[in-house]
Formats: structure tokens, C-alpha cells, sequence
């Protein structure tokens, strides 16, 4: 077992991982972040891509299928739990993918909308093209990804509109908050078997 | 799939780690993105994975003399924004950018795609066609090897166990230079069936030296010897290109895979070199 250190979504873990494992499971099953997903055995399909600090501390997309926990040590990701703004505000490429109808099964959502997120934060304003390009690492079988290139091109333009950035906001204290394993759904209302718990 | 059990050691120093690859079935890890798919479907497993990540001398681009270096674990995405690859080794930036897809980019690392040597990588044949030399340490010191010398066959190079490649060292190529990485391939983030990298150095008019090197022709990168030498000296005109280039697979010993037959991939290697060349020259290939 090796201890690591991990900040994600804003929180920061610490945890002792047998070196063999993936990012991705220990996000899904000893951290609760079951909404990063895995959908191949290959590292083609992107389903599983969050974002990782580089060692400059620039915030990058990786598939988290093909990085060992152990590599994360000392990092800080985030996922597509952690995307929604305080309040659990729609981030703008959240939004623009609901509104373009950019899914129909929605399994290569979360790896869509963070390499989305990726590709916004180098370039805001990418042509159909570029869109295309910067989106090649992620697969969908379902929607033949027009709506896709149509959500990206209004969340850039959105975002632009704004005067944002598309990137993820630094964490604030309602965010970190938002953040935690439950971040994702309603607070209110919603019955406790509903809220996937972290594994102990 | 999850690998198989492993130890893990991240090493600080180039020493630490070599001594730390004393295992006979230790690997080492650098991006992962080649070892890590391995792992998972457990067509490898070491019993140590030594992780350069904590060697920040491995990382990075600086400029020494006449000559361009770039650390083993720069990643491609470095390699991509990097000002000095840029200018001086823009074939290099160029081929890079066709590699995989944006994530892959963010982790693989230069180092490891010509450590791994898989014969559809792109990066070798650009190493072989700017005539980098390799640098390497192990247990007794370090020692330089030209590319030509190193990949030496389907995945096998010449890094001896417990050896670590440390940097890539490239003759800077700027003035009257030009360069161009070809690549055929039939879906996204799919990998060259055949790759063309070439430079050509223009000298009043004329071509004065051309460099060609092909991927996937084989198990290894292989220099176009017989183009290369059919440029040299010649006009820079779209006929004597497309003669030369007619060369391109001779001395090649292409495979055939699901992909492409041997035959189809000899004349991608022709079509290929021809719209290299030209594109290095500045014009259009005639489609
Ligand atoms: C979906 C996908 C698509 C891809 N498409 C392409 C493509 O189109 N073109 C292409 O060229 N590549 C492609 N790749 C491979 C990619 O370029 C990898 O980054 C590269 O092959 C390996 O680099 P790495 O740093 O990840 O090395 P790792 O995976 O960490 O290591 C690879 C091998 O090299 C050894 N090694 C690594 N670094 C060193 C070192 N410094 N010294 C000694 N040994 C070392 C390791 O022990 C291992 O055996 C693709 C990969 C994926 C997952
Ligand atoms: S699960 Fe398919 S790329 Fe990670
Ligand atoms: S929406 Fe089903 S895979 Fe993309």
C-alpha cells in the first residue's frame, strides 16, 4: 500500500491504494465519484476523462482509466461532479449540452463535457474543426456527435459572452461544499439511499 | 481490467532510479500511456514500475549550442507549446500533434513513445529523419546512441535493462530547412499505417539535402535512402518529386495487417513521400 494525497473536486483525500490501481476506480469506489464512468478496456473511449494538474499546476484532461492512483499523488482533479457552480449552477458546457440535447444514452457525458472543458480552456473560440479535433479521444455511440459540436460552439460562445472562462471555478467554500460525494444532487428532499456514499 | 500486482518506486534523482530498475522485471513508467494499457490487459507485468515523474531534471526543452534538447519526460503537449521545438524542430511539433488524442498528449511523453518503439508510432521515424541522438544512463554511465542505431526491431530498442533514457538531443534545423510529417490513417486517434516524415534544405532553387524517413514500413523506422538521394542536388520542381519519391519503398520490408496489405502500404509510402516533400517545399500536391 502506498499513501496518496489527492484534492478532488475541492476536497482533499487521503488514502493508502495498492499501487495497481486506476485513478478511475479509486475516484468511483473509495471516494463515491461515481460519475466518472468506464466504458472501454483500451483507453480509447475518453469516458472516463477528468481533469489533473500538470506539474506546472495547469488543470489538463486525462483519462483517468490509463493513470495510476499513485501518479496522482499530490494532485488536484476535477470531475464532473465538481463542475457545477455554488447553488449546483449549471457550468455553461453542463448547460449548453442539456439545451443541444448533445446526448441521448449519456454514458460518454461526463468524459464529453470535462474533454469539452479541456479543449475551452486552450482554445475559447474553436472553429467546427477544432472542435472535432480537440474532441478525438472521446467516443459516442449514440448521437453521431453533431449536437456535440453544436453544445461545445454555444458554451464556448456563451462562456465568451460572460466573460468567463470556460474552465472550472477555483473552489469556494459553497463549492467545496457542493463538492462533496453528494455535490451532484438536490440537498433537499431527496431520501438518503439516493446519495451514493464513499466506500469506507 | 485490473494489472496485476506491482511495487511502485518514484525515484528523485536519474542515480536513485537506476538503481532502483536493478530488478530484472522492473519497468519504467513514464506517461503510462502505452505501459498503463498493457498493464490492464496484462500483456506485461513487472514487478516494479519505477516512475520518472519525480525526475524534474527529465523535463523540459533547452537550447545547447547548435544542438536542441529535450528531456525524456516532456510530455507531447509540452513538446506542442514548446517555443524552441517550434522553431527548430517544427517537424517534430508537427508530427507530435497527430499523436493520439488531447488526454494522451497530456501524459504520453517523448521519452516513452521512442522507448516503447512501436513501429506505428510517429515519433521515431522523426527522430531517424532529424538525426537525433539518444541519451541514455544505466548502472555503468551514460552514453549517446544516433537513432539509426536504436530501435532495432518490433518493440525493442537498444536500452539495455536498467537503463533510462534521459534526454533527445537534435541537431537544430532552421534556416533554409523545411519539414513535413505525413500520416494516412482511417479513424480518429487511429495510428499511421504508413507515415512520411521529411526535410528538405534549399539551396539556390535547388534541393541541397533531404532526410526521409518512413513509419510502419517495417518493424522499425527505415531511412529512404534511395529518395533522399534522388533529391540531393536536383531541382525543387513537381516532377523531379514525384520521380524520387517513386523510391520510397525500396530496401522496405513492409508487413501486411488487418489494416493494409504490404503491397497497399508500398504505394502509401510513395503517395505519402510525394506530398511530403512537396508540402515541405511549399506546394500543393496535384491530388
Ligand atoms: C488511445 C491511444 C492512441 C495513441 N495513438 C498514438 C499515435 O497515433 N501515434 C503515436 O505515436 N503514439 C500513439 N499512442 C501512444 C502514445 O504516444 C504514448 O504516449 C507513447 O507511446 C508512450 O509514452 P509514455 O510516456 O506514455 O510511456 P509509457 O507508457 O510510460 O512507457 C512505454 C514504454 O517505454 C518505456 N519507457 C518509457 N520512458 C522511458 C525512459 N525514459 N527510459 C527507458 N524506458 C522508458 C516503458 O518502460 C514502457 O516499456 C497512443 C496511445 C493511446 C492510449
Ligand atoms: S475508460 Fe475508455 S478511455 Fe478510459
Ligand atoms: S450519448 Fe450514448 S454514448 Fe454518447
Amino acid at each position: 500500500m502506498t499513501r496518496i494525497s489527492v484534492t478532488v473536486d475541492g476536497v482533499r483525500y487521503d488514502d493508502d491504494v495498492e499501487p495497481r490501481t486506476l485513478l478511475v476506480h479509486h475516484l468511483r469506489e473509495q471516494l463515491g465519484k461515481v460519475g466518472t464512468v468506464v466504458g472501454c478496456d483500451t483507453s480509447n473511449c475518453g469516458a472516463c476523462t477528468v481533469l489533473m494538474s500538470d506539474p506546472d499546476g495547469r488543470l489538463v484532461g486525462v483519462k483517468s482509466c490509463s493513470v495510476l492512483a499513485v501518479q496522482a499523488d499530490g494532485r488536484e482533479i476535477t470531475t464532473i461532479e465538481g463542475l457545477a457552480g455554488p447553488g449546483n449552477t449549471l457550468h455553461p458546457v453542463q448547460r449548453a449540452f442539456h439545451e443541444r440535447h448533445a446526448l441521448q444514452c449519456g454514458f460518454c457525458t461526463p468524459g464529453m463535457i470535462m474533454a469539452a472543458v479541456d479543449l475551452l480552456s486552450e482554445n475559447p473560440d474553436p472553429t467546427d474543426d477544432e472542435i472535432r479535433e480537440g474532441l478525438e479521444g472521446n467516443l459516442c455511440r449514440c448521437t453521431g456527435y453533431q449536437n456535440i459540436v453544436r453544445a461545445v460552439r454555444d458554451a464556448a460562445a456563451a462562456a465568451r459572452e460572460a466573460g468567463t472562462s470556460a474552465e472550472p471555478e477555483p473552489p469556494t467554500v459553497e463549492a467545496v461544499d457542493a463538492a462533496t460525494p453528494d455535490g451532484g444532487l438536490p440537498s433537499e428532499g431527496t431520501p438518503d439511499e439516493a446519495v451514493p456514499q464513499p466506500v469506507p | 481490467m485490473i494489472p496485476a500486482p506491482f511495487d511502485y518506486a518514484r525515484p528523485s534523482t536519474v542515480e536513485e532510479a537506476v538503481a532502483a530498475l536493478a530488478d530484472e522485471d522492473a519497468k519504467v513508467l513514464a506517461g503510462g500511456q502505452s505501459l498503463i494499457p498493457l498493464l490492464r490487459l496484462r500483456l506485461a507485468a513487472p514487478t516494479v514500475l519505477v516512475d520518472l515523474a519525480g525526475l524534474d531534471a527529465l523535463r523540459g526543452v533547452h537550447s545547447d549550442g547548435d544542438d536542441l534538447v529535450i528531456g525524456a519526460m516532456t510530455t507531447h503537449a509540452s513538446v506542442l507549446a514548446d517555443p524552441l521545438v517550434n522553431r527548430y524542430a517544427p517537424l517534430l511539433a508537427q508530427a507530435t500533434g497527430t499523436v493520439a488524442d488531447r488526454q494522451v498528449r497530456h501524459r504520453g511523453t517523448l521519452g516513452g513513445s521512442l522507448a516503447h518503439a512501436d513501429p506505428a508510432g510517429d515519433l521515431p521515424a522523426v527522430a531517424v529523419a532529424l538525426d537525433a541522438t539518444l541519451e541514455i544512463a544505466g548502472a555503468g554511465g551514460r552514453r549517446g546512441v544516433p537513432a539509426a542505431d536504436f530501435f532495432v526491431d518490433y518493440l525493442t530498442t537498444a536500452l539495455e535493462p536498467g537503463e533510462v533514457l534521459t534526454s533527445i538531443r537534435l541537431p537544430k534545423r532552421g534556416e533554409g530547412w523545411s519539414t513535413r510529417y505525413e500520416k494516412f490513417n482511417r479513424t480518429a486517434q487511429g495510428w499511421a499505417i504508413v507515415g512520411v516524415a521529411a526535410a528538405v534544405r534549399r539551396e539556390n532553387g535547388g534541393i541541397a539535402e533531404a532526410r526521409v524517413a518512413l513509419t510502419n514500413m517495417g518493424t522499425r523506422p527505415v531511412r529512404a535512402a534511395a529518395v533522399e538521394s534522388a533529391l540531393t542536388g536536383a531541382s525543387a520542381d513537381a516532377e523531379t518529386v514525384r520521380a524520387a519519391a517513386g523510391h520510397a519503398a525500396e530496401g522496405a520490408e513492409p508487413t501486411g495487417d488487418l489494416s493494409a496489405s504490404a503491397e497497399y502500404r508500398s504505394h502509401l509510402a510513395r503517395v505519402l513521400t510525394e506530398r511530403a516533400i512537396l508540402a515541405a517545399l511549399g506546394q500543393a500536391h496535384a491530388a
